[in-house]
């Protein structure tokens, strides 16, 4: 595994998640889902590390850990140093990592202002609000009279604007996108990508970028993390996995890449 | 955003308005005293100042009526608050925490006050601590408890699962927190769906219980008692009987309708399916976008 340099933001090791299906007889516990099955990784300061895999592959779950809203079965996570795992005041992690969801017409509650969103993540940590959200909204590209607006008045495209302006009001040090473009109009998922790699410069974030599309995260990301069954098979600089897979698995999923030629 | 509004909606809001305004008109106007016996007037026929005609008593019954109106409303609104204060609380704690000991509990002592018809506990407290309207009520109120708990857990397990619950969580609010900024506001449509539908049963059953004599006691007007007053005449003079049915048959269906079309105005699962199926035809799917962009390509 190529170790970039700086420290490392995230540090995971030997991570299991195990779900257990709901039982479906009285004599035998229910099924038994190994969702991760020893996942290490390690995120520097100011990476860009993309996280790939199909449907299935464990990433999602991989993501809700490292992000301590789920609890591994086994293994350790640190953020910045410090211990997640098992730990009951997540408050550090909430304020330095923040979350993009996949899809904004499920991320954002439908009864909420786009003023009252956009702050939710400073009001529950107790941060002053002030003229921050009218500075957020244009740092995404929205106009400040989108404050008084209900989610459902966007567009897609919007709608993830104002996700990324929650995620980006506490001011955190690391932000995790999830499937962050994959809902989204082709037309607009350049402009969101844009826009995020902008605000990372800008800001000096460290990025943690989860995706089923290896063209997306090579786009966006500097090394990427090849994921498969709750294992990650292959990782590396994103240049080289795509000039050079070593991994059937990653080969299969180059191929799944759409390309002009192939549809031709 | 929302739905249109109705048909049952409109019908089921203006019937239910009626009773409101009788109600609320009784307080300062009645055509004559509802409870004033007469002799003289005994089962006077309809007309003269006298709308629908007076009972065995001499009482005006459109006077009776219109108190009546007051009294349904007010169990009503007492049943349906007792029953949605305890039941939507317990209902949400459980589909917070859907496999926690706390959630069974809640769920199966739910069950079991579900098991336990509503009539014969209100017959069984009123046997104990004395009929009247208020052991009606919160027998009533009682016996509804599992109906909200099981609307309010099944909708909220609905929203927990949504990210925007995830979002919150992240951003570090707290259980109470998400409960009430996330939760509450997002499943309120559905309570007072149910609400609605419970009320039209919280009359229906006052109704009962005063026939009974279990529920409110006289001479408190009630269209229960007005109901089972007229039962003797029913052959002779089938009207006593008949303004009373219409009354209590109407705003059961002016409740019921009301919920009905609140549910279609306002259930955010018909809403989003619908908001699906009108953005999946916008955009086409992914599929046929990029063969789109393939041809033009070409």
């Amino acid at each position: 595994m190529a170790m970039p340099a700086g420290t490392p933001v995230i540090e995971a090791r030997d991570l299991t998640r195990v779900y257990r299906r709901p039982r479906t007889s009285l004599t035998r516990p229910g099924e038994a889902v190994h969702a991760l099955k020893g996942v290490s990784l390690s995120v520097a300061r100011g990476e860009r590390y993309g996280i790939v895999g199909e449907s299935g592959s464990g990433k999602s779950t991989l993501l809700r850990l490292l992000c301590g809203l789920d609890r591994p079965t086994s293994g350790s996570i640190r953020f910045a140093g410090q211990e997640i795992v098992g730990r009951r005041d997540l408050r550090f992690l909430r304020n330095d990592l923040q979350i993009v969801f996949q899809d904004p017409m499920s991320s954002l509650d439908p009864r909420m202002r786009v003023r009252d969103i956009v702050a939710e993540p400073l009001v529950a940590q107790r941060l002053p609000v002030g003229t921050r959200v009218a500075e957020l909204l244009d740092e995404v590209g929205l106009p400040a009279a989108a404050a008084e607006r209900y989610p459902h008045q966007f567009s897609g495209g919007q709608r993830q604007r104002i996700a990324i302006a929650r995620a980006l009001a506490p001011a955190p040090k690391v932000l995790v996108a999830d499937e962050a473009v994959s809902a989204l109009d082709v037309s607009v998922r350049g402009q969101i990508l844009n826009l995020l790699a902008d605000l990372i410069d800008a800001h000096g974030l460290t990025l943690v970028f989860v995706s089923h599309d290896l063209s997306v995260v090579r786009h966006v990301c500097e090394s990427v993390a090849v994921m498969s069954e709750g294992e990650i098979v292959e990782s590396g600089a994103v240049d080289e996995v795509w000039a050079e897979p070593k991994h059937p698995y990653t080969r299969t999923l180059l191929r799944a890449v759409p390309t002009l030629e192939g549809l031709l | 955003m929302r739905g249109r509004m109705n048909a049952g909606l409109i019908v089921g809001g203006t019937l239910v308005a009626l009773v409101v305004i009788a109600a609320l008109v009784s307080f300062v106007w009645t055509p004559h005293d509802p409870t004033l016996v007469d002799a003289a007037r005994k089962l006077r026929e309809p007309g003269g100042g006298y709308l629908l005609g007076a009972d065995k008593f001499g009482r005006d019954t459109f006077s009776q009526l219109m108190v009546g109106a007051r009294t349904t409303l007010y169990v009503g609104i007492v049943a349906v608050g007792i029953a949605a204060l305890i039941g939507a609380p317990l209902g949400m704690i459980a589909g917070m925490t859907p496999h926690g000991w706390l959630s069974e509990l809640v769920m199966r002592v739910n069950d079991l006050v579900f098991a336990f018809p509503a009539l014969l506990l209100a017959v069984m407290l009123g046997a104990v601590y004395g009929a009247g309207t208020l052991t009606a009520m919160i027998a009533i109120g009682v016996a509804t408890v599992p109906a909200f708990a099981r609307v309010a857990r099944a909708a909220t397990m609905q929203v927990m699962v949504t990210d925007y619950i995830l979002a919150a969580r992240a951003a570090g609010r707290g259980r109470m927190a998400i409960a009430g900024r996330h939760v509450l506001p997002n499943i309120a449509s559905m309570l007072i769906v149910q609400a609605s539908v419970s009320f039209a049963i919280a009359i229906l059953a006052e109704a009962a219980l005063s026939f009974l004599g279990f529920g409110t006691r006289p001479p408190t007007p009630s269209w229960g008692r007005m109901l089972q007053e007229s039962q003797e005449l029913l052959f002779s003079t089938p009207r006593l009987a008949l303004w009373p049915g219409l009354a209590i048959a109407l705003a059961v269906l002016g409740f019921n309708l009301l919920g009905d079309g609140l549910r279609d105005y306002l259930d955010p699962k018909l809403r989003r399916i619908r908001e699906r199926t009108r953005r999946s035809e916008r955009s086409g799917g992914p599929t046929k976008e990029g063969l789109r962009g393939v041809s033009e390509e070409r």
